[in-house]
C-alpha cells in the first residue's frame, strides 16, 4: 500500500464508527483545549512581564541603594557624621525600613568599581500638574528611572537620553483628557508641567512629547529624559544648593560584555562596599517564578486529561481491531504486510489525535481570543497591554504534535494486536 | 515458462492444538497443480480441504512436508516475497464473502490493487473493467451490503480477479448460493479458466461442481484417497486414480 493510500484509508476508517470516534475525539478535545489555553495564559503573562521589565529598565542596569543592614537593630545608635549620614525616607526601601541615602562620594566609589561604566543618581521630582495649551490641569507624576527604561510605546519614539531639550513620554490615559485627538496627534506637542519649589513658589517647565506609552504596572508615571528631570529638579530646589546632595537610588550601567557570572561577582563586589545592586531580572525573577509555577500546575492538569483520553483511544482502537478482525485477515491474506497493518492502525490513532487536538486548539483560540478581548476591556482594563491569552503559533503547533504523539503511543497496543493477527484465524473468526 | 509454474506439494502434514487435544488435520498429502488446469478438492466436512487449500495458497505453513511454487521452495521465500506472491499471483474466494460493508463495490474489488500500491487511476480502470466483465458495472458505487448474495459472490470473484492472478483459490464458492445463482458463479469461474488460462483450485463438497473440473482430489480424514468418487456422476468425469494424485501418504 502506498503511504497516501494508508493515510486516506486510515482517515476513512476513522469515520466508520462516527459516534465512537466522536466520543474519543471529544475526550482529546478537552485535554488539547485546556493545554492550549494554559499555554496561552503562560505566554500572555510572560509577554506582559517582559514588557514590564522593559518599562523598568535595560538589562545592563543596576538599581543601587545603600545596603539597609548598615543600621541593624541591636548595634545601638550610630554616631552622626554630616558627611555620610544623609538619610532619605526613600520609597525604594521595603516598608518599615529606612534606607540610607547615597551621597556624591558614594557615587564616585560606585563609579570606580571595576565593571561599572557609568552611574547616575535618580533624582526624584514631584510635579503638580500637566497642562496642554489652555486646557485643564491634571495631576501628574514622573517615573524617576524613566531615563533608563524602554517604554511600551503606542506612538512616537523612546526618550533620547543625550538630548539637551526636555522630552516627555506621556501615558496614553492622558491623551484624550489633555485634548489630543489621538496618540499620534500628541507626539510633537509642547506641554507645560507645573511644579512647586521647596519654598512654596510655583514654576512651570515646558516639555515636548516624543512618545505615548501604555501605562505600566511596575513603573507608573510619565517618562522624562535627563534634560527634563534636571530642569524640574532645579525648579524644585528653588535655587538652593543643599550642603550634602543625597539620593535614594542610583542607576549604574555595567559593561554589557560581562557574563552572568561576572555580573554576580560585580554584585558581590558592590555588596562588600555596602551597596545593594539589583538588576531588573532580580526584581522580577520572583514574580516570573510564581507565574511559571501556576502555569506548570495548570499544564499538568491538562496533561492528566490527555492521559485519560489516551486510554479512550486505546479502547476505541481495540474495539475497532476486534470488529475488523476479518477485514484485517483478508488484507493480510491478500498480501498486506504486518508492518502496513500496524501503520494503518497507528495512523488511525494519529488521525483521532489530530482531530481532537486541532479542534481543541481551534476552539481554544476562538473562545480564548474573544474572552481575552472582553477581559482586557473589563476585568483586566487596569492592566493595559496585558493580553491574558496569547496564542503563539509555535506553542499551538507543539500542543497538536504532542497530542498526536500521545495518540500514536496509545495506538501501539491495538496496532500490534492487528499486525500480529494470523490471516487464517481471522478469517475463521465468527 | 508458464508450463513450469507448478505448485508441487509433497507429504504435507498439519496438526492443530497440542497434547491430548492435538488434531491431525492433514497426515501427509502430496499434490501437484499444473498451470491452466482446474482442480477440485473434494471431501466431507472436516476432512481437511480448507486446511490443504490454505497450505497450497501459502496462507499457512505445514508442520512437515515441502511445497514448491514455480520451482522455488516456499520455506526459502521471505515474508515479503510470500506476501507479494499472494498479492500478485493468487486470487481468493473464501467460504464467506468477507466484503467490507460500508465500502463501495468498486472499493471492495480494488482492495488487492490498493495493497499492491497501484495508483488510483489505474486501479479504478482495472476495477471497472472487471466489474463490466461480471456485469456489475452499474453497481460500482453501491455499498457492498446492498447487494444480493449472488451479486456479492460476483464481487468477491471480481476481487479475486482484479490483479490478473495465475491461480484462483476458491473455498466453497457456491456454498452460500442457491442452485441457479451457484451455476452462474460456476460458469463465470470456468469461463475465466477457458479464456484467460487462470488455474482454478476449488474446494467443494458439491459433486456436480467437482465433476466439472479437470481433476478431483478426494480427501478423507487428512489423507488423499485414490478411490472414491461421486458414484452417480459417473467415472466419465474422473481421471484414473493414478492420474488424480500421487498418493503420498495414502499408503
Ligand atoms: N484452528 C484450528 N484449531 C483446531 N482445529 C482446527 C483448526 N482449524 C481446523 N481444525 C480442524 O481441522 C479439521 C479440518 O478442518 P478444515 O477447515 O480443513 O475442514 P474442511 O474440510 O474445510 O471442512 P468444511 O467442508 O466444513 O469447511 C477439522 O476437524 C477442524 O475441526
Ligand atoms: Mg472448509
Amino acid at each position: 500500500m502506498r503511504a497516501k493510500d494508508l493515510v486516506t484509508t486510515a482517515i476513512s476508517n476513522t469515520f466508520r464508527s462516527k459516534l465512537r470516534t466522536t466520543l474519543t475525539v471529544l475526550a482529546i478535545f478537552v485535554g488539547a483545549f485546556t493545554l492550549t489555553l494554559t499555554n496561552a495564559v503562560g505566554a500572555g503573562v510572560s509577554q506582559y512581564v517582559d514588557a514590564q521589565v522593559g518599562a523598568l529598565g535595560s538589562p545592563d542596569v543596576f538599581i543601587i541603594t545603600q545596603a539597609s543592614d548598615a543600621t541593624t537593630a541591636g548595634d545601638g545608635p550610630v554616631t552622626y557624621d554630616p558627611k555620610s549620614s544623609a538619610s532619605v525616607s526613600s520609597q525604594q526601601g521595603p516598608p518599615g525600613t529606612t534606607t540610607k541615602a547615597l551621597t556624591d562620594s558614594d557615587l564616585t566609589k560606585i563609579g570606580e568599581t571595576a565593571g561599572i561604566v557609568s552611574v547616575d543618581p535618580v533624582r526624584a521630582v514631584q510635579p503638580d500638574y500637566i497642562e496642554y495649551g489652555t486646557g485643564s490641569q491634571y495631576e501628574f507624576s514622573i517615573n524617576a528611572t524613566s531615563a533608563v527604561t524602554t517604554a511600551d510605546l503606542t506612538a512616537g519614539a523612546q526618550l533620547d537620553g543625550g538630548a539637551s531639550d526636555a522630552q516627555l513620554v506621556l501615558p496614553d490615559t492622558f491623551v484624550t483628557p489633555l485634548g489630543f485627538a489621538s496618540a499620534d496627534d500628541a507626539v510633537g506637542a509642547s506641554v507645560s508641567i507645573g511644579i512647586t519649589d521647596i519654598l512654596g513658589a510655583k514654576h512651570t517647565v515646558q516639555a515636548t512629547i516624543v512618545g505615548v506609552s501604555l501605562e505600566s504596572l511596575l513603573a507608573a508615571g510619565a517618562g522624562a529624559n535627563d534634560a527634563l528631570i534636571a530642569e524640574l529638579a532645579d525648579a524644585q530646589s528653588g535655587g538652593i544648593a543643599t550642603a550634602v546632595t543625597s539620593y535614594g537610588v542610583a542607576v549604574a550601567h555595567f559593561d554589557t560584555t560581562l557574563s552572568a557570572d561576572a555580573v554576580t561577582a560585580l554584585k558581590a563586589d558592590l555588596a562588600t562596599q555596602n551597596y545593594t545592586a539589583r538588576t531588573i531580572a532580580d526584581q522580577l525573577g520572583a514574580v516570573q517564578t510564581v507565574i511559571n509555577g501556576i502555569v506548570g500546575v495548570l499544564n499538568a492538569f491538562a496533561v492528566i486529561a490527555l492521559i485519560a483520553a489516551a486510554f479512550g483511544i486505546i479502547n476505541t482502537l481495540l474495539m475497532s481491531v476486534q470488529e475488523r478482525t476479518r477485514e484485517i485477515g483478508l488484507m493480510k491474506a491478500m498480501g498486506m504486510s504486518s508492518g502496513k497493518v500496524y501503520t494503518l492502525f497507528s495512523l488511525e490513532a494519529v488521525v483521532i489525535g489530530f482531530l481532537g487536538s486541532a479542534i481543541g486548539a481551534g476552539v481554544a483560540i476562538g473562545l480564548g481570543s474573544a474572552l481575552s478581548a472582553v477581559l482586557s476591556q473589563g476585568l483586566l482594563s487596569g492592566l493595559p497591554g496585558l493580553n491574558i491569552l496569547l496564542f503563539e503559533p509555535a506553542s499551538v503547533a507543539f500542543v497538536i504534535l504532542l497530542v498526536m504523539a500521545i495518540a500514536f503511543l496509545s495506538g501501539t497496543l491495538p496496532a500490534q494486536r492487528a499486525a500480529k493477527q494470523n490471516p487464517i484465524e481471522s478469517l475463521r473468526y465468527e | 515458462m508458464d508450463s513450469e509454474w507448478v505448485i508441487d506439494a509433497q507429504g504435507l502434514e498439519k496438526s492443530y492444538g497440542s497434547g491430548t487435544s492435538r488434531f491431525d488435520a492433514l497426515k501427509g498429502v502430496s499434490v501437484q497443480i499444473a498451470p491452466g488446469e482446474t482442480v477440485a478438492i473434494v471431501g466431507k466436512s472436516g476432512s481437511g480441504k480448507s486446511t490443504l487449500m490454505h497450505l497450497l495458497a501459502l496462507l499457512d505453513e505445514p508442520d512437515k512436508g515441502s511445497l514448491q511454487v514455480a520451482g522455488t521452495d516456499a520455506k526459502s521465500l521471505s515474508k515479503r516475497a510470500v506476501n507479494e506472491l499472494r498479492n500478485k499471483e493468487f486470487g481468493f474466494v473464501f467460504q464467506q464473502f468477507f466484503l467490507t460493508p460500508n465500502r463501495s463495490v468498486l472499493d471492495n474489488v480494488i482492495l488487492p490493487l490498493k495493497i499492491a500500491g497501484i495508483g488510483v487511476k489505474e486501479r479504478r480502470g482495472r476495477g471497472m473493467e472487471v466489474l463490466e466483465q461480471l456485469e456489475l458495472a452499474d453497481k460500482a458505487g453501491n455499498k457492498a451490503t446492498t447487494l444480493s448474495g449472488g451479486q456479492k459472490q460476483r464481487v468477491v470473484i471480481g476481487r479475486a480477479l482484479v490483479n490478473a492472478p495465475r491461480v484462483i483459490f476458491a473455498d466453497e464458492p457456491t456454498g452460500n448460493l442457491d442452485t441457479a445463482t451457484g451455476a452462474v458463479v460456476e460458469d463465470i469461474l470456468f469461463e475465466l479458466n477457458r479464456s484467460q488460462g487462470i488455474t482454478l483450485v476449488i474446494v467443494t463438497h458439491d459433486e456436480e461442481l467437482a465433476a466439472r473440473c479437470d481433476r478431483q482430489i478426494f480427501i478423507r480424514d487428512g489423507l488423499v484417497v485414490s478411490h472414491a468418487g461421486p458414484t452417480h456422476t459417473g467415472a466419465h468425469a474422473l481421471h484414473t486414480p493414478e492420474a488424480l494424485t500421487t498418493a503420498g501418504g495414502a499408503a
